[in-house]
């Protein structure tokens, strides 16, 4: 692993790798960067396997970030590529002609989160919610509590009762039961 | 306690908020096939084809009148407990239950109840745990395609409060809002035992003449209707399919 690394920092001028475990690295990289370096993991390095495709919304600091994780199933490691993007126009080049499993991660990105793929097969279709009209649920700043609040109704008589208070109570009924 | 329960469920309809509608953030296409459309037939002629008014039958749904005399009444009332087909649909984690009371273990079929592949050889839909607003859609189309008599099941707390889904942007909170439920059952998940006594109470209730959710269902309609369509935003069949 560790000279893999090295191989890459000199031949992509790549930034600190964090090496999480001994089979499991991430880096950062630019926009510009990552299809070359995912072009050389899969073909040359034996990365083939795109594992996942994931988002996280750092909204403090108004970014996107895309996780790219490779794996290398014969000798068992696993490389995660790290993207940000701008969370206001969050968009991405596609990847889904490197691993077709990509479009699929694609239209769940853009979805779930509302980052765009253009040109990936498929994207705009509806891909698990079914006329969805609001924000992207899984962006930080929908709050789903309220959105759940205002769309179902609540059966009233619904209530939470502190356990050992209220078992105290039923057990103990003669007893002072402020404290 | 069965007595609260029923008198908490009736005192509802009065004190229930009016969710607020939510202005929607985009629209929502029409699917391609629902579009009008004018086609040419082989002859040369233009037919105009509006496909939610042509391929459906648009009669609602009707009450279903009972017997002329009790006795008779009650002879259908006790075939209608006796035989309890059930639709294969499993919509949340509770289907998992399902499995178990098929098989020897529990074997509900010796109490008359065996389950069915599609919805019009069907009498009984039980919704097995959380409904999210997607399967919701299926379940009403599922469930308006079953013939009468049929009666509605609410398995574990999710159909009931929400459950542990209380607070999900996803799905909905209360089964009694968009399918007329004869019947609860508690629990999460409630056992295979559990489901058998429910079972066995739901025939106590058609025997006495008191599971008619389907009436309820065709007497509130439009309520239903009202209900349903709050919640899914991409209305795109009739309303009302069987």
């Amino acid at each position: 692993m560790q000279t893999l690394i090295s191989q890459l920092q000199t031949r992509f001028q790549l930034s600190e790798f964090i090496l999480q475990r001994d089979n499991l690295a991430f880096v950062t990289v630019t926009r510009e960067q990552l299809r070359p370096l995912l072009l050389h993991l899969r073909d040359k390095e034996g990365f083939t396997h795109l594992v996942l495709l994931t988002a996280v919304d750092w909204i403090e600091d108004n970014i996107f970030q895309l996780t790219y994780l490779l794996g290398d199933r014969t000798a068992g490691c696993d490389i995660g590529v790290r993207l940000m993007l701008p969370r206001d126009v969050a968009s991405m080049d596609s990847i889904h002609d490197l691993w077709p499993t990509a479009a699929t991660y694609q239209r769940e990105l853009r979805e779930m989160f509302g980052i765009d793929f253009p040109e990936s097969p498929r994207v705009d279709e509806d891909f698990i919610l079914e006329g969805w009209t609001d924000l992207p649920p899984y962006r930080r700043d929908f709050d789903t509590l309220k959105y759940s609040q205002e769309s179902y109704v609540d059966r009233l008589g619904r209530e939470t009762k502190d356990p050992a208070a209220y078992m105290k109570l039923k057990l103990y009924p003669d007893e002072d039961n402020d404290g | 306690m069965k007595d609260d329960f029923e008198k908490l469920l009736d005192q509802q309809p009065e004190k229930e908020p009016e969710p607020q509608e939510r202005p929607a953030l985009r629209d929502i296409p029409v699917r391609e096939e629902l579009v009008p459309r004018t086609v040419t037939a082989p002859d040369g002629q233009e037919i105009r084809i509006d496909p939610l008014q042509d391929y459906y039958c648009q009669a609602g749904p009707t009450v279903q009148t009972p017997a002329y005399t009790r006795i008779i009444e009650d002879l259908f009332n006790w075939a209608r407990a006796e035989s309890l087909w059930i639709l294969g649909f499993g919509t949340g984690c509770g289907a998992i239950e399902m499995r178990p009371l098929m098989t020897p273990r529990f074997d509900a079929y010796r109490y008359g109840i065996q389950w069915r592949p599609t919805p019009r050889q069907a009498n009984l839909l039980v919704i097995s745990g959380y409904l999210s607003v997607k399967t919701l859609k299926r379940a009403i189309r599922s469930y308006e395609q079953m013939q009468n008599p049929k009666y509605v099941v609410g398995l574990g707390s999710c159909t009931i409060n929400g459950g542990m889904y209380w607070d999900s942007y996803n799905t909905i909170k209360r089964l009694d809002d968009y399918l007329p439920v004869d019947l609860y059952i508690t629990g999460c998940m409630p056992r295979p035992e559990a489901l058998l006594q429910g079972f066995d109470d739901l025939k106590k209730l058609i025997r006495a003449g008191k599971a008619e959710g389907a009436n309820k269902y065709a007497e509130n309609f439009e309520r239903y209707k009202t209900n349903q369509k709050r919640v899914i935003k991409d209305w795109d069949m009739p309303d009302y399919s069987w």
